[in-house]
């Protein structure tokens, strides 16, 4: 049998062997072409990550570079006189901190006269900074009637300033620093009365009209409640309607109609729910306006369908051999799905709710409608306070004309942006953790 | 024994058919070595007689070729049903055809040594002995080859004619032996001629019962026709 | 074929009786006018082609057909008597008498404690720890793969071999004490050595069960059971002694299909 079988190969090789050269070019020939086109396609998708990757740099290396000061502040030394006779040691808030502040600075620069200079003078620091005075005296009753160097925030223009963004070079009418402010902020420089420090009034208070008082945590406080709201409502929703549709629902011509609804509503431009939370929630079940009650039952609406399909997915990522196990065994169908099928998903669903939050987290369009786009100064206490949130608090300060604003717009977005590589960060270390082999 | 559709594995089926080839050649072997050994005797022709023992070593060589095929086909193909009564069959056969020519051999030894006494009338009747187991003989190798489960009934029923002519015979040989005892060995020599051809008939009616089992997958009983008075009365 | 060939079995030995089973998948009729009579503390294999509707039937035995939509069974399937095909019978409760393993190991990802444990603890078997430490235990060595994992029962299911997990997957079936054992192709997936031992412990099983086993290995069915039922396109073309049908099939059909002419 081989013996026979060897000699037809050796016969048919004797027969081939007249065009075997061109035969081998064109085989060569073909296999060059071949690497060429290889070559070709594995550089376009280099090039196509090179281009997006730089895209990303230059996107966050803009936001960062703008960005970054807005997390110092630079502030003023003012030796300020708690005068006894002023303050109600009983009850130290209701002084007129501010004259003190004025009469401070007036000691430090005693050759200002006239009301317009006066008003200049004043105006170097930040008006917030007889709360700070104020504080002082709150937190160390002893200091009344005393005379103390106590460190105020500069105002938002000398600020910028002192951050480099005005140009001293320019003509004075086109500053909006004029000449003798300059002269002030030389002389106090001089007096080592200038330093910088880290700016906690970011983290720590609402909005404010005033750039160097305006800070992102009652956005952050209003995302945490909005989300929590979402939360709430979206992800028990979202995955028993999921398990309803994967595991129990017959196949029949309702079920695909309500799954091809939801894959539709993944599609829904998002303004169209906020206008939707307006119409039913506000004007027709009288929510309050700017809560995140309502604002977080719009964004669950919106993250319901991403949830739904995330969902489903995990679950029918589940290998049907667990279901036939258990069932084997004599599990119920609803034993099936609890003690099996659920656990094993989980990582999957919870994969898919992060990300559905996260989508929410950055949604703005949807709560212009329901007006959490309102200035709110207060951090919010609950969810049916009034507030923000911290895409809208970006979109606020954008719009705002001053110019320490277009930083703290960059800093905002870089802190909504650490949020979101925080979520998604959760949600690729779950399913690292709780990935399992079947 | 051809298999009537083919299997899957072409090669199998080859196996199998190479398998019958070797059963048909090995049993016109025995054939034809019964046909010599006979004609030895009759013709008084030593040639033809060591011609058949000859003969016997290329069916033993045969017999051998088959067991060893038998013993590969069983280790790589596994075979059921029906290919494996075929090969099991094929097995038996084949050692029921190298007895076959076994007994021939030593009968054709026997014929050159009669052949040197002077010649005797009862060395004829021999013959008819023979021809019945060659029909027998042949027509089993013939339902062997055409898978003929009826034939092959009809063939063991045969058995029943060849014991009655070897009662015969050895009546005859006996009368002989009382007449003139200087025929004594000649006529045990026949009569061990006449013992091998019975032998044959069994051998050739174990072929039939193999071939009725692989054809059918019954075991034929065991009433078989007995009409062997020496072996009833033991 | 007579009837009298396929009840080939005294009434008292049949665990399971099969009678007119029909089998429709939506307008598709799989299986047609099954009779079959499974023996008790006996193996009956279930051969044929794919497609036959061997596995149709294993399954309409413990009613895991239930779970496909558009699935219709008719006739009547009693196990020890009781109608399985009622629809007052409660499947969860008959699967726990007709237990299945499948033909891809599928242990839960969970410990192999808990694998056994599992079936005991959702049927109430055992009201003690001990007992169901007893329970897993005895289960494990009717499996013969007590001695292997003893020293690791808390450790996942899924870290033992192909073989051992299948073992691990019958012992899951043994520990809710069923009647009869289904096993769907249960060697498709291992090599031989964890086959033979799998057909060993099925020898040694079908002492206290009874066991149907669907197969495509011909030679398995003629290794371990002791009757043999062949399918083909829904019907049921033969079914004997196990050595009958792989010695003497009496239909052309299974003759081809056992001896590789046609499948």
């Amino acid at each position: 049998m081989t013996d026979r079988g060897l000699q037809q190969h050796s016969g048919a090789e004797a027969v081939m062997h007249g065009s075997a050269d061109k035969r081998a070019n064109e085989e060569a020939a073909r296999v060059r072409r071949r690497y060429r086109s290889e070559a070709r396609f594995k550089a376009y998708g280099i090039a196509a990550i090179v281009v997006a990757i730089s895209m990303l740099i230059l996107l966050v290396g803009s936001i960062i570079s703008t960005g970054w000061s807005a997390f110092y502040q630079y502030e003023i030394a003012l030796d300020v006189t708690f005068e006894g006779s002023e303050i109600d040691a009983n009850n130290p808030r209701t002084a007129n901190y501010n004259g003190f502040i004025k009469s401070a600075l007036r000691s430090q620069f005693p050759d200002v006269s006239g009301r317009k200079e006066k008003r200049k003078l004043y105006g170097l620091v930040s008006n917030g900074a007889d709360l700070q005075a104020m504080q002082v005296v709150v937190d160390e009753p002893v200091k009344i009637g005393k005379t103390v160097r106590i460190w105020v925030l500069a105002s938002d223009d000398i600020d910028s300033l002192l951050k480099g963004y005005i140009d001293r070079d320019l003509p004075e009418e086109d500053r909006r620093v004029k000449d003798t402010e300059l002269e002030w902020i030389d002389q106090l420089k001089s007096d080592g009365r200038i330093r910088w420090s880290m700016n906690t009034v970011f983290w720590k208070s609402g909005d404010s009209r005033e750039p160097e008082l305006a800070g992102f945590w009652g956005a952050i406080v209003g995302s945490f409640f909005t989300l929590l709201v979402t939360l709430a409502l979206s992800f028990p929703v979202g995955v028993l309607a999921a398990i309803y549709l994967e595991e129990f629902a017959p196949k029949n011509r309702w079920t695909d109609f309500v799954e091809v609804n939801i894959n539709n509503l993944a599609a829904v431009p998002s303004i169209v729910f906020g206008l939707l939370g307006l119409a039913v929630f506000l004007n027709f079940f009288g929510l309050p306006r700017s809560a995140p009650l309502v604002g977080g039952i719009v964004l669950s609406l919106m993250t319901l369908p991403t949830i739904i399909i995330a969902s489903r997915a995990a679950l029918k990522a589940v290998p049907p051999s667990i279901r036939e196990a258990a069932l084997g065994v004599g599990a119920s169908k609803h034993q099936v799905v609890t003690h099996h099928v659920l656990p094993l998903a989980m990582p999957g669903i919870l994969t898919g709710t992060i990300i559905g939050m996260a989508q929410a987290l950055g949604e703005t369009a949807p709560l212009l409608m329901i007006g959490m786009v309102a200035f709110i100064v207060n951090v919010p206490g609950g969810i049916t306070d009034p507030s923000t949130v911290m895409p809208v608090q970006i979109y606020l300060w954008a719009d705002s004309p001053e110019r320490a604003f277009v930083a703290r717009t960059s800093a905002g977005i870089m802190a909504l942006l650490g949020f979101l590589v925080l979520m998604n960060a959760l949600a690729v270390i779950l399913r690292k953790r709780f990935e399992r082999r079947w | 024994m051809q298999t009537t559709n083919d299997h899957i594995v072409r090669s199998f089926t080859d196996d199998l058919n190479d398998l019958s080839a070797k059963i048909g050649k090995m049993g016109g072997q025995a054939e034809a070595i019964l046909v010599d050994s006979t004609q030895a005797l009759i013709k008084r022709d030593a040639d033809l007689g060591l011609q058949a023992i000859e003969a016997d070593r290329r069916v033993d060589a045969l017999d051998a070729e088959v067991e060893a095929a038998v013993v590969r086909i069983l280790a790589l193909r596994q075979p059921m049903a029906i290919d494996l009564r075929v090969i099991i069959s094929a097995l038996k056969i084949a050692q029921a055809l190298e007895r076959i020519a076994d007994h021939s051999k030593n009968n054709a030894k026997r014929a050159l040594v009669i052949n040197r006494a002077p010649p005797m009338e009862l060395v004829k009747s021999i013959v008819r002995l023979s021809e019945v187991a060659q029909n027998m003989l042949h027509g089993i190798l013939g339902a062997y080859a055409n898978n003929d489960a009826d034939t092959a009934i009809h063939i063991r029923d045969r058995d029943e004619d060849l014991d009655l002519l070897y009662e015969g015979y050895f009546r005859e040989c006996l009368t002989y032996m009382m007449e003139d005892s200087r025929s004594i060995t000649s006529c045990t020599h026949l009569l061990f001629i006449a013992k091998n051809i019975e032998r044959i008939g069994d051998h050739c009616t174990n072929i039939a019962e193999n071939v009725y089992y692989a054809v059918t997958g019954d075991r034929l009983g065991s009433a078989r026709p007995k009409a062997d008075p020496l072996s009833a009365e033991q | 074929m007579a009837d009298g060939e396929r009840f080939n079995m005294e009434a008292a030995e049949a665990k399971v009786l099969v009678r007119d089973v029909n089998v429709f998948y939506g307008e598709k009729q799989a299986l047609f006018d099954i009779d079959l009579d499974i023996g008790r503390n006996q193996v009956t294999s279930l051969i044929g082609p794919s497609g036959c509707g061997k596995s149709t039937f294993l399954r309409c035995m413990n009613r895991m057909n239930d779970v496909i939509d558009g699935c219709r069974v008719e006739g009547s399937i009693k196990v020890d008597g009781d109608e399985v095909l009622d629809a007052g019978i409660d499947p969860v409760q008959l699967r726990r008498r007709v237990g299945m393993v499948f033909q891809k190991p599928n242990p839960f990802p969970k410990s192999i404690y808990d694998n056994v444990a599992y079936g005991p603890r959702i049927h109430g078997l055992v009201s003690s720890q001990d007992d169901l430490d007893e329970l897993v235990q005895t289960s494990l060595e009717r499996a013969a793969l007590w001695e292997e994992v003893k020293d690791r029962l808390h450790q996942p299911g899924t870290g033992l071999s192909g073989g051992q997990q299948q073992r691990l997957c019958i012992a899951r079936a043994v520990a809710v004490r069923p009647d009869v054992i289904l096993m769907d192709e249960p060697c498709s997936a291992l090599d031989p050595i964890a086959t033979a031992r799998v057909e060993e412990l099925i020898e040694e099983l079908k002492k206290a069960y009874s066991i149907v086993i669907v197969t495509h290995s011909m030679q398995q069915a003629a290794r371990v059971s002791q009757r043999t039922a062949f399918f083909h396109l829904g019907v049921l073309v033969e079914v004997g002694v196990t050595e009958q049908i792989f010695t003497a099939p009496r239909d052309e059909r299974t003759q081809g299909y056992i001896t590789g002419r046609f499948g």
